[in-house]
């Protein structure tokens, strides 16, 4: 049993005592009354052991349906009942035992961590805390809001967004990838993640959410069963289940009645046995350990699953909505050409485009300045002392710096910056505005962004002096995995708030089938109403503020993991190393995972056909001989049949914890063949192990003097 | 020669349903989506107050059909109370209230289940104002219902309702079901049998015995009673008799009759739901349970074991001599495998593997082809579950024909398939557990041990799937039975249709599903799944009383 578990890293030895002891622990009533048909195992178990206990004082083991029992028969079936059980919940506790020990750690760490809080936080004064005085706090008490200092070293206490400085951070533990990311304030690689490790600098973070709601710790607690939401697809299989699990019952209590006119009635341990052998306790036992075996998979690739539900509906997405920036391509926009005006020197765009990003805290600000550099323009620190720097706000959309000689240089969109020129007084002729509008549509068709640097001397009039060419890179990825996601029959559609022609380029580039530019916020949403109105199931990733009520409207919502934590909080799933690779790591799972449930239920009930034979034939043979004829298996006595097959029950159960922990291949091959393999595979499987398993027992069994 | 038999018979019939698949199957669908109203239904809809076109949702669609029959069922038990003072009672006395309350369910449920000998019970007016006219609407029923579910899974969501029961029942009477019996009548005129009003004739015979000979309006009865898949035959031999069946070839007619509504009604699915090969999916189910009923069962009574058998070359007891093997296991397969229950041989004198398979026949849930409506719709909730099945193997959730099988769905299919068995079993375990009834129930019985436990059997399942064939031999005219039968077919027809008008109405409320995959359900491998599924669901249930009945019958040393 082990060796199979230790190969897949299913279990550490040192983890085995503590799940065979949970699977124990389980027995108890109150966990049971979650799962029907496992306390229907146990109340027959239960039943038996009683009447085990009882039978010689009544005068040794009743016959039954005819049949003299051997001596000990009862207390065979009895132990073989409760073999059922535990097998039924070592399944369980294996599942939730793997999905424990990854984050194990964690649960250490997180017990003990001190932080470093900071008082009276004041952004613009003091950044970096450096003057503030801290306090130590344990990190359970932390709340959002609260700004703590993390030195080199250190565990991150909770959730957050770098404030201030860049580190390198081990995320290894969490993501499942070896080698440390690079988390810095500004742009967009501010998101830490509670518990993962402070390798180099000095960082000032901002809580985002409490040690409760921390996204580590919310997985943590779907991993225990007991928290996790029964998805759809398994509640269907509950309603199926049941279905069976009644008729087995109904079938067990009326029989002794129902025959009652010509046999002798069957006795009770071995109506129990019928209904434990039948009824489908694999497919109870083992449909929450496929779920968590599903989020564990995704877990170990770097994809947090924090709804179970929305792992079963991956499997059925039929559109994947994109957001452009942060999914399709890195988040930083790079610098590649400066665009003088007519008339302008290129060197002094450079120059003064270089001023207006020295302030600039972005990975773009810091691209102008490289690019500025490679033609060895590199603005003095003289030029910009005393200068006033005006940061980048949503409502003017430009940014730039009021230099102390009363120089105002800005750069912005396009539009932007027109205005604030009319602001200041300028209104920009007619033939430098069209020079403008060519030079960014030019841009923005090559997938570009143009920034244009306009500027207003302390005397004299304003001009604008030129366009920055900012490029989007997309990541290396995706066009590889937007094919592999078409070949899954999945339809990709890119939103963006950029210019149309940027929209297009970049969604040709990266092969998107689709692609709306110039949406805000409410057009995302609104194109994801719409498509689930014409019956599509909606992936939506996306990492912004403004992408949060579209993630959360979204079948599924994937949100990366430097998003903002109102994405964060509004998506199922966050992918841990920001890699849409993963992407198609999520469906496929999700297939797999559904699959895996399939098999395991064409299984059991090619399964329950072999029991039937081993079964019902062995009943009435002591009434009427001629049954012996449906004994096909030729097994030894009817004794031998019954015990057998409730043994072979307990230890077939064992056998298929690891397939469902592993599950059973996907691969997007044609369906017809993937279903040929599938029936094929599990139907003939299902009923080759029981007839070898049972035959093979039943050989041992014969060897007992009385069976 | 016989092996020749039995693969004419069976191709001929194949040959002449599947003339009829397309042209018939698109007439129902015309029938039940046209615009238009015939005169004759609209002066219906006015007398009755019905407003036709009103949709109706799945609660309203189902008051309706609940109204409509316990209204039938109390005018049919009053008919029968006070047949004396009709017309044509040929001084008939009043059915006693036990009998006639088993008489009005099972003709109102479709099942036709007769405790009762006919033509020394019920009068002529009694047969056809109030038998007749059942066979006509109770069938009508079963359509509409069905016509309701297909209705569902093509909607495309928003406010559309099931249709209006009211235009469905006018419709499948005046449209469908007048016109065909009208046509099987003459037909079955032509080939002998009775139509007349003499009531009994004495007549002496050459061996100089007085015989009362019974006449009665039969041809007209005898159509619809294969038609509606209804099976009360005017005479207590049902299609045994002479005049209700007199030649070879009226024989093969009534199997054709029989099996025509059901076996059309997936091009019906199809052509509503704007998908052929849906029907064909479901008509190749239908087609391959019903050769693998009908091949072992010719198989075993051609091979019947005994001197006698084999001195008249196959198992004759039972069995009309002009009908032989054969014309005898076909129509047996069919009435099975319909909610039919009409019969032209003895059930109860088949070998016992032979008796096995008509039960098992029964026992898969009347789907092969099964009733005129209740076919297609039991069929289709345990497609369900093979759609589930087919979706999960492929990675998705189940998706068919645009409609997402969710929670909802699953659970009403789930709760279905337990009504038949337990109803069956239930019964028979309930009334066996009180000694009193079980001695009372064991004296009815025509045989002791095995036998006789698969009459009583027999006679629980066919009530349960409102077949209403009976496997002879057991008196089931007792107060006792008349009532236990009479609920269990009661149950056993108005819980089906509740959860299949619930699972319409579910079906119905959902938009298109767009999915990745389309489902390959319409491939062999699928029935071949739909078909072992359905097997697999039965036979839990069943095993233990097949195996004290015709297996311990039949394995006897």
């Amino acid at each position: 049993m082990t060796s199979p578990l230790r190969r897949n890293g299913v279990l550490t030895s040192s983890a085995i005592d503590e799940v065979l002891i949970d699977a124990l622990r389980k027995f108890d009533p109150r966990y049971l009354w979650h799962n029907p048909v496992l306390l229907l195992t146990e109340i027959g178990a239960v039943l038996t052991t009683c009447i085990a206990i009882a039978e010689p004082f009544v005068g040794g083991a009743q016959p039954s349906g005819g049949s003299v029992m051997p001596p000990g028969f009862t207390w065979a079936l009895a132990i073989g009942f409760w073999l059922c059980l535990f097998a039924a919940t070592l399944a369980e506790s294996i599942a939730e035992g793997r999905g424990r020990s990854q984050s194990e750690w964690l649960r250490k760490a997180g017990n003990s961590i001190v932080a470093h809080r900071v008082c009276d936080y004041d952004y613009t004064k003091d950044r970096a805390a450096r003057k503030a005085t801290l306090e130590e706090v344990d990190s359970h008490e932390l709340m959002p809001g609260d700004v703590v200092v993390v030195e080199a070293g250190e565990v991150i206490p909770a959730d957050g967004e770098v404030l201030s400085g860049a580190a390198e951070i081990d995320e290894s533990e969490f993501t499942g990838h070896a080698g440390a990311v690079i988390r810095e304030a500004g742009g967009d690689k501010t998101a830490v993640t509670g518990g993962t490790r402070d390798l180099s600098d000095r960082l000032v973070v901002r809580i985002s959410a409490s040690y409760e709601s921390s996204a580590f710790e919310r997985t943590i607690r779907l991993a225990s069963k007991s928290r996790r939401k029964k998805a759809p697809i398994e509640v269907a299989f509950s309603a199926l289940i049941a279905s069976f699990t009644l008729s087995f019952v109904l079938v067990s209590l009326t029989l002794n009645s129902v025959v009652s006119p010509v046999a002798p009635p069957v006795s009770v341990p071995i109506l129990v046995a019928l209904v434990v052998c039948l009824i489908p306790t694999e497919i109870a036992a083992l449909m929450s350990v496929t779920g968590i075996a599903g989020m564990s998979q995704l877990q170990r690739r770097g994809v947090l699953v924090i709804s179970s539900k929305s792992l079963e509906t991956a499997g059925d997405i039929t559109t994947i909505l994109f957001d452009k920036t942060g999914t399709v391509t890195k988040g930083n926009r790079t610098a590649i050409a400066f665009r003088p005006l007519s008339g302008e020197d290129s060197a002094e765009l450079m120059r003064f485009a270089a001023l207006a990003s020295v302030e600039d805290p972005t990975p773009e600000g810091a691209s102008i300045l490289r690019l500025a550099a490679e033609s060895n323009i590199e603005p003095k620190a003289t030029d910009t002392e005393g200068g006033h720097p005006i940061p980048f706000s949503a409502v003017s959309r430009i940014s730039g710096i009021d230099l102390a000689n009363g120089t105002k240089i800005r750069k912005g969109a396009a539009s932007a910056s027109v205005t604030w020129l009319k602001k200041v007084g300028t209104q920009p002729p007619r033939p430098v505005i069209e020079e403008l509008q060519a030079i960014t549509r030019e841009i923005a068709k090559t997938g570009g962004t143009p920034l244009v640097v306009v500027l207003k001397p302390a005397h004299g009039p304003g001009r604008a002096v030129g366009v920055i060419h900012l490029q989007d890179v997309i990541k290396d990825t995706v066009p590889e995995r937007i094919n592999e996601l078409r070949a899954l029959g999945i339809r990709t559609v890119m939103v963006t708030g950029d210019h149309e022609l940027t929209a297009k380029a970049i969604s040709e580039e990266a092969g998107i089938d689709e692609y709306v530019g110039n949406s805000t916020p409410e057009d995302k949403l609104a194109l994801i109403v719409r498509e689930q109105e014409r019956g599509h199931l909606v992936a939506m990733g996306g990492d912004g503020i403004n992408d949060a009520p579209a993630l959360a409207q979204a079948d599924i919502g994937i949100a990366m993991n430097t998003a903002t934590s109102a994405a964060k909080e509004s998506a199922n799933m966050i992918i841990l190393d920001d890699d849409p690779a993963h992407l198609v790591d999520i469906v496929k799972v999700g297939r797999k995972q559904m699959a895996t449930r399939g098999a395991l239920l064409t299984f059991n009930l090619a399964n329950d056909v072999v029991r039937y034979f081993t079964l019902f034939p062995a009943l009435f043979v002591g009434v009427f001989p001629g049954l012996e004829a449906l004994n096909v298996l030729n097994l030894h006595s009817p004794a031998s049949a019954i015990l057998s097959t409730v043994i072979f029950s307990s230890l077939v159960m064992i056998i298929l914890i690891p397939l469902a922990l592993i599950g059973v291949p996907y691969r997007s091959t044609e369906p017809r063949s993937m279903l040929n393999r599938n029936l094929l595979v599990n139907g003939f499987s299902g009923l080759l192990v029981p007839i070898i398993g049972i035959k093979l027992i039943d050989l041992v069994i014969s060897l007992l003097p009385g069976y | 020669m016989d092996l020749f038999l039995a693969v004419t018979a069976l191709l001929t019939l194949a040959l002449v349903l599947a003339f009829l698949y397309r042209p018939l199957g698109d007439y129902m669908a015309w029938v039940f989506t046209s615009e238009r109203h015939w005169r004759i239904e609209r002066l219906l809809y006015r007398l009755s107050g019905v407003h036709p076109e009103r949709q109706q949702s799945w609660r309203t669609y189902l008051r309706s059909i609940i109204g409509f029959s316990v209204a039938s069922l109390v005018l049919l038990y009053a008919i029968l109370t006070l047949q004396q003072l009709l017309p044509y009672s040929l001084g008939l006395p009043p059915m006693r209230p036990d009998l006639a309350f088993n008489t009005a369910v099972s003709f109102v449920a479709n099942t036709n289940w007769q405790s009762y000998s006919p033509e020394q019970t019920v009068g002529y007016v009694a047969q056809m104002a109030g038998l007749t006219v059942q066979n006509f609407v109770s069938a009508a029923v079963s359509m509409a219902v069905a016509v309701a579910l297909i209705r569902g899974i093509a909607s495309r969501g928003g406010r559309s309702g099931l249709g209006n029961f009211w235009v469905d029942l006018v419709r499948a009477n005046l449209r469908i079901l007048l016109p065909l019996s009208i046509v099987a009548a003459v037909l079955l005129l032509a080939g002998g049998v009775i139509q007349n009003f003499s009531g009994f004739t004495n007549v002496e015979s050459v061996a100089g015995i007085t015989q009362t000979i019974p006449g009665g309006p039969v041809a007209s009865q005898e159509s619809i009673k294969m038609v509606g898949t209804n099976g009360g035959g005017f005479f207590n031999a049902n299609s045994a008799h002479p005049f209700e069946n007199p030649t070879p070839w009226t024989n093969m007619l009534e199997v054709f009759l029989l099996l025509v509504i059901p076996f059309t009604m997936p091009r019906t699915l199809g052509t509503m739901v704007g998908d052929q090969r849906a029907g064909y999916a479901l008509l190749l189910t239908m087609a391959v349970i019903f050769v693998l009923v009908y091949v072992p069962l010719t198989g075993f009574e051609l091979a019947g074991s005994g001197s006698a058998p084999q001195l008249a070359g196959g198992a004759m007891e039972g069995k009309e001599q002009r009908f032989g093997i054969i014309g005898s296991t076909i129509f047996a397969t069919a009435t099975t495998g319909t909610t039919g229950g009409a019969v032209n041989s003895m059930h109860g004198s088949y070998t016992a593997f032979g008796g096995l398979m008509l039960m098992f026949n029964m026992m898969l849930g009347e789907v092969a082809p099964g009733g005129a409506g209740s076919g297609i719709y039991a069929l289709f909730i345990l497609m369900v579950i093979a759609v589930f099945l087919t979706a999960l193997l492929l990675g998705r959730s189940p998706v068919y024909l645009g409609k997402r099988l969710g929670v909802r769905e699953l659970k009403i299919v789930s709760m279905a398939i337990l009504v038949m068995p337990t109803l069956a079993i239930g019964g028979i375990a309930v009334c066996f557990a009180i000694p009193q009834v079980q001695a009372e129930i064991v004296s009815s019985m025509g045989n002791s041990g095995s036998h006789g436990l698969s009459e009583l059997y027999y006679a629980f399942i066919s009530a349960a799937i409102n077949n209403g064939s009976a496997f002879a031999g057991l008196n089931a005219n007792t107060p006792l039975l008349n009532i236990v039968l009479g609920v269990i077919i009661l149950l056993g027809r108005f819980i089906p249709i509740v959860l299949v008008l619930m699972l319409a109405g579910s079906l119905a409320q959902q938009g298109k599903a767009e999915s990745t995959l389309e489902l390959p359900l319409h491939r062999p491998q699928f029935v071949g799944l739909l078909v072992s599924l359905i097997i697999f669901i039965a036979a839990p249930m069943f095993v233990p009383i097949l195996l004290v009945g015709p297996f311990a019958e039949g394995f006897i040393k």
